[in-house]
Order: C-alpha cells, then sequence, then structure tokens
C-alpha cells in the first residue's frame, strides 16, 4: 500500500448517507414522529462527516500506519515492520525526553491544579464577583507563544523585571530559563500561569452545582470554612475535578510551543519534550516513520492515564446522587 | 472519556446570602490578599508588556527595573510593523527589517474567521442531525464522533501535514484552516447538548405552520442557541488564534505567516546588541490585543456560559 492513495477518505462519507437513508417518506404533511429524516440527515451531516474522515479518522489510521514505515516525505513510505519500536525503546534521548515530559506535567498539573482550585473556591466563598471571573480568564486569551515571550524577557537573567527585584533584594541572579534544572519548572510555571484561570472556571463550574443550602447548614453547625471546604467542597466536587484532570494532563502531555519559543529543547536536551523531539524527528530530520512511532507511544501513554484517572477517582460517579 | 457531559452542571443558580458580618475575620483578610497576589500576578505582565513596547531599547538596558517606559518612543511598533528602515531598526537595537504584522494580522484574521464560521456551522447542523432528526444508525455515529474526542488533536497534526502536502496545500491560508474548517468532535457534542435541551413543543409548532426541518434548523434551532454558539464560536476563535503548531508545520512563506509563527521567527533573531525587547513586545502586544478587544466585548455572555456549564 502505497500513501499516495488519497480517494478512501471521500468514499465513506457517501457510504453512510446511504445506511442512514431509511424508508421512503410516505407521510409528507404531518409532523408524525415515526417519520425518518435519513435523507435530511445526510446533507446536514455531509460537511461533518467529511471533516471528521478526513482529518481526523483517516490521519489517526494513518498515523498508526505510517509508524511501521520509513518515510521521509519525497520517496513512498517503506513498511520496515517494528524497526522504529525497536529503535524508540533503545533510543536514549526518548526516554529523557519521556522523563522531562513526566516532570514537567507533574509540576504543572501540580501547581495548577492546587491553584485553580484555590482560586474556584476563593471565587465562590469569598466574592462572587463577575469582573473577577472575567480578570482570570485574561492570560487564556494570549498564545502560549505570546505567554513565553512575554515571561523570557520578565525572566531575563540580566535585564527582567524579575531577576531585578531578585537582584533588589541582595540575591544572586538566577539564569532560570537556561539553566538545566530551572528551565523545565519554569516553563511549567509560565503554562500555569496562562491556563490556570480556564481551569479555575471549569472548577467553578462544578461549584456552582453543589447546593449553597448544605454551606448555610454547616455554618448553623459551627464548622470552619477550611472544613467545609474539606467535608463539603471537595467530596461534591470529585467528578468534576476527575474530569477535568484527565483534560489537563491530556494537554500538558502535549506541550511544545511554550519550549519552542524559550528554550528551544535546551540546555543540553534539559527541555526535550516528547512533543519537540517528535518535531525534530519529522521536521528536522525527515523521519516521519519514528515520529509516528512515538506518537502513537505518546497516544498510548495518554490513553493508559485517562483510563486510570477515570478508574482511581470514579469520575463518573456522584455524590449528590 | 473526556466526556463533557459530567463537566456540564446543571445551573443552579441559588441566590447567595450576602454574609452578615461587618468585622472582617482574619480568615478573609487573608483570602483577600490571597486574591489580590493572585489578581496581580494574572495582570502585572500585560503592563509590563505595554511597558517595554513603548520603550527605547538602549534606555530598557539602562534602566530595566523602572515602573514607567523609559524613553518613550513608538520605535518599537514601527519595526514590527516594518514602517522603519533597515538602518533605523538596527540603530535602535532592532534585527532590521523583514516584518510585516500588518500582513501577519491579516492573516491571522482570516485564518481564524474561517475556521470559526466553517466549523460552528457545519458542527451544529451535525448537532442538529444527532440531536433531533431520525435516521438509521444515528447513535452508532454519535459514538464514532465521540471516541474522536479522545484522540489528542497532536496525533493527527503529522498525517494531516502529509495530506496537506500531498493536496499541494502547504504555504497556503487554506492549507491551515482545512482540518478544523469542517467539525471538532468537541463542538458537535457540545451543540448537540443545547439542540436537545431546546422544548419539542417549541419545534412541533413551527413544524404545524408548516415550516420545513431546514427551516426549523435556521429559524428557530440556531436563534435558541445564539449564546452557546456565540461562546463557541469565540472560544474558537481564540484557539485558532493562538494555535502555533500546525500553523508552523504548514506556513514557510510571508504569504502564509500567522502571528503566533512570525512571532517565533521574530524572538529567534536575535540582533547583535541583544534581543529587541521593544520590538518583540510591540509584536506581542499587536498579536494579543485583538483578542483581549474581542473577549472585552462578549466578556459577560462567555464568562457566564463558562463558569454555569463548563465549556470545554
Amino acid at each position: 500500500m502505497t500513501i499516495a492513495s488519497s480517494s478512501p477518505p471521500s468514499r465513506l462519507p457517501l457510504g453512510a448517507a446511504e445506511e442512514a437513508r431509511p424508508k421512503p417518506r410516505t407521510d409528507r404533511a404531518g409532523a408524525r414522529e415515526t417519520r425518518g429524516d435519513g435523507r435530511l440527515a445526510a446533507v446536514f451531516l455531509a460537511p461533518a462527516l467529511l471533516g471528521f474522515t478526513v482529518f481526523l479518522l483517516w490521519p489517526t489510521l494513518r498515523g498508526i500506519y505510517l509508524s511501521f514505515t520509513r518515510f521521509n516525505l519525497l520517496t513512498p513510505a517503506e513498511w520496515v515492520g517494528l524497526d522504529n519500536y525497536v529503535r524508540m525503546v533503545h533510543d536514549p534521548i526518548f526516554w529523557d525526553s519521556l522523563t522531562v515530559t513526566v516532570e514537567y506535567v507533574a509540576i504543572n498539573i501540580g501547581v495548577q491544579t492546587v491553584s485553580a482550585l484555590a482560586i474556584a473556591v476563593l471565587l465562590q466563598r469569598l466574592t462572587q464577583s463577575a469582573v473577577l471571573r472575567g480578570v482570570v480568564l485574561t492570560p487564556y486569551l494570549m498564545s502560549n507563544v505570546v505567554a513565553g515571550i512575554v515571561w523570557l524577557w520578565i525572566l531575563d537573567t540580566q535585564l527582567g523585571i524579575g531577576n531585578e527585584i531578585i537582584a533588589g533584594l541582595g540575591a544572586d541572579r538566577i539564569p532560570f530559563l537556561a539553566d538545566e534544572t530551572w528551565a523545565i519548572p519554569m516553563i511549567a510555571l509560565i503554562n500555569v500561569w496562562r491556563h490556570v484561570g480556564y481551569t479555575a472556571l471549569l472548577l467553578f463550574a462544578g461549584l456552582q452545582a453543589i447546593p449553597s443550602d448544605m454551606y448555610e447548614a454547616a455554618k448553623v453547625d459551627g464548622a470552619s470554612e477550611w472544613r467545609m471546604f474539606w467535608r463539603i467542597t471537595m467530596p461534591l466536587l470529585r467528578p468534576v475535578l476527575a474530569v477535568v484532570l484527565i483534560m489537563t494532563v491530556i494537554g500538558s502531555f502535549q506541550v511544545f510551543d511554550t519550549v519552542a519559543v524559550t528554550t528551544n529543547g535546551g540546555p543540553a536536551n534539559a527541555t526535550n519534550v516528547l512533543q519537540f523531539y517528535i518535531y525534530g524527528a519529522a521536521f528536522g530530520r525527515f523521519q516521519f516513520g519514528y515520529a509516528s512511532a512515538m506518537s502513537v507511544a505518546l497516544l498510548v501513554v495518554l490513553s493508559a492515564i485517562t483510563v486510570l484517572q477515570y478508574r482511581l477517582t470514579r469520575a463518573g460517579q456522584t455524590d449528590l446522587g | 472519556m473526556t466526556d463533557t457531559a459530567a463537566v456540564t452542571a446543571p445551573t443552579t443558580q441559588a441566590p447567595r446570602v450576602r454574609p452578615l458580618r461587618r468585622r472582617p475575620s482574619p480568615g478573609r483578610i487573608v483570602a483577600w490578599a490571597a486574591m489580590a497576589a493572585m489578581v496581580l500576578v494574572t495582570l502585572l505582565p500585560f503592563y509590563w508588556i505595554l511597558r517595554t513596547a513603548l520603550s527605547a531599547n538602549a534606555a530598557l538596558a539602562a534602566h530595566p527595573g523602572d515602573p514607567l517606559p523609559v524613553d518613550l518612543t513608538t520605535g518599537g511598533f514601527e519595526r514590527a510593523l516594518g514602517l522603519q528602515s533597515t538602518e533605523e531598526a538596527i540603530a535602535q537595537g532592532g534585527a532590521g527589517g523583514g516584518l510585516r504584522f500588518w500582513r501577519y494580522l491579516i492573516n491571522s484574521v482570516v485564518v481564524s474567521t474561517l475556521i470559526t464560521v466553517c466549523q460552528i456551522f457545519f458542527s451544529a447542523m451535525a448537532a442538529y442531525a444527532f440531536a433531533r432528526l431520525r435516521w438509521r444508525g444515528r447513535e452508532k455515529m454519535f459514538g464514532l464522533f465521540l471516541a474522536g474526542l479522545m484522540v489528542p488533536t497532536i496525533f493527527t497534526l503529522l498525517p494531516n501535514f502529509v495530506l496537506i502536502k500531498q493536496l499541494g496545500l502547504v504555504d497556503s491560508l487554506l492549507g491551515i484552516s482545512l482540518p478544523t474548517m469542517f467539525m471538532t468532535p468537541f463542538a458537535v457534542f457540545f451543540l448537540r447538548q443545547f439542540f436537545m435541551n431546546v422544548p419539542r413543543e417549541v419545534e412541533e409548532a413551527a413544524l404545524l405552520d408548516g415550516a420545513g426541518k431546514i427551516r426549523i434548523f435556521f429559524r428557530v434551532m440556531l436563534p435558541m442557541a445564539s449564546t452557546p454558539v456565540l461562546t463557541l464560536g469565540v472560544l474558537t476563535y481564540i484557539t485558532s488564534w493562538n494555535d502555533y503548531f500546525w500553523p508552523l508545520m504548514v506556513s514557510y512563506s510571508h504569504s502564509s505567516r500567522v502571528l503566533t509563527v512570525a512571532l517565533a521567527i521574530f524572538r529567534a533573531q536575535t540582533p547583535q546588541t541583544g534581543y529587541d525587547w521593544s520590538g518583540l513586545m510591540a509584536a506581542t502586544l499587536i498579536a494579543a490585543l485583538p483578542m483581549l478587544v474581542l473577549f472585552g466585548i462578549f466578556a459577560r455572555r462567555i464568562v457566564s456560559t463558562i463558569s454555569f456549564t463548563g465549556i470545554k
């Protein structure tokens, strides 16, 4: 099979449309519940189905296929079986890169979840200000690229205001993004800055579902805010928190933009996150097959994490009943 | 499953009783302090962008900690927009020409508008078919769409790049827009939820008046879902505006360069004197401002939709 075959995707929507066409319409006049709308549904569904098939389903299958090939974009893909996977397992840079990514995700998600939870609770218990909810969202309006460049400037060793403040306090300047130990935590925090408000609003949405009379009742009983948080908020928020966690962890594993504009993978591969390594393999060294194999590995890791988190946090159940 | 249903909370907006306490407790003072710190960390970088963009590079190096713009100038903006000559730019600490942020701004507007308008419209059509039309295989097909939610976007990028290349659309605005122009599983899923909540009676009344289902979709369903459509639209616009990885793969030249890619290129050109921070921050502001304005216009509706339905 060569990669150049481009017709299969377009066949599927038509087939699906045919399948969707039910028995002939009999009654034109009435709004009878039993009447099928197959033909109309096919029309309404056609564009989305075309997009789904060509740009989601087909690429997913093709990505898996490419992972078993040697492919440099110029010549047709050549089937090599498990070669890419064997190479991946023996590639120390791949494992380094996976380790760096996991470190990034741990810091990013850890700090972000705790901060978002704190902000969400403050937005619920302290004030109902819609303005503050808007303010919290503003960094999310920036691109990762903008956030990365702004913080690159703020954290600049010589001229950045961050280091000016540190020097003003009498401490040594820290080359945050040029230092092997600092770079990953800093990139993780930059992305916390951009995403924490959005995450907080998602959690806030979950908090809105908790009946306020539960807090009133607890207050009458003399419970402190701290106790209410652990006894009411946390148990009832758990399903929402679980879904938000799954979403953010999946997003976090795909970090690329911020690394690309701040450290470019360096210093000495210290921030060579998986997505960055994959990009380099594909567009720097034109090893699309190997890059695809690593993408499949990432996909497997993400699926495993999703299933695991879903199980662990019992996301499907809610205590509210 | 990254199922949004669980986040979708019922909109129980019980009226809240304002705490009667007159004297703030120590706990409340700490909480307000935390809130204030959070707001500062959130907003100060924006001020710092503006302050730097309006400063001259030489003065920035001499007064790195000055809270106000130093040696006030619009040189940074002129460089970003390509209004300065190469000599002028280099004299002011720039990398000398080659930047056309007007062009990139227009490219970003074209791509984001194309993606948003088409994606929301096509997704709404599909969502209507899933929510209200009767056809065989509907549930199975919807299950397939839902499964699509679980494929991380990043996984499809490499194969999609190969496809776009084979279609000869590399380095074109259409090539950047195409993969997300037709639908996202999330948009379909999200809009379906809203269409399902439109009371059947409304639709039936229109049917009895002789309206066809196409007419019902345009005249009844879409208007009734205007707030979620608007929120989804603005968020889609922001997402496509901010996307970097995909345009980076597809775009090679000025003609298809969007703001995010241009910014990264600008950042990578380091003049001999060190970064052109003033120009970079000016360019950053040009890239960020349209989204701040867009959000400013619709903020109230978006914030309430997100914070009461948990869109994502």
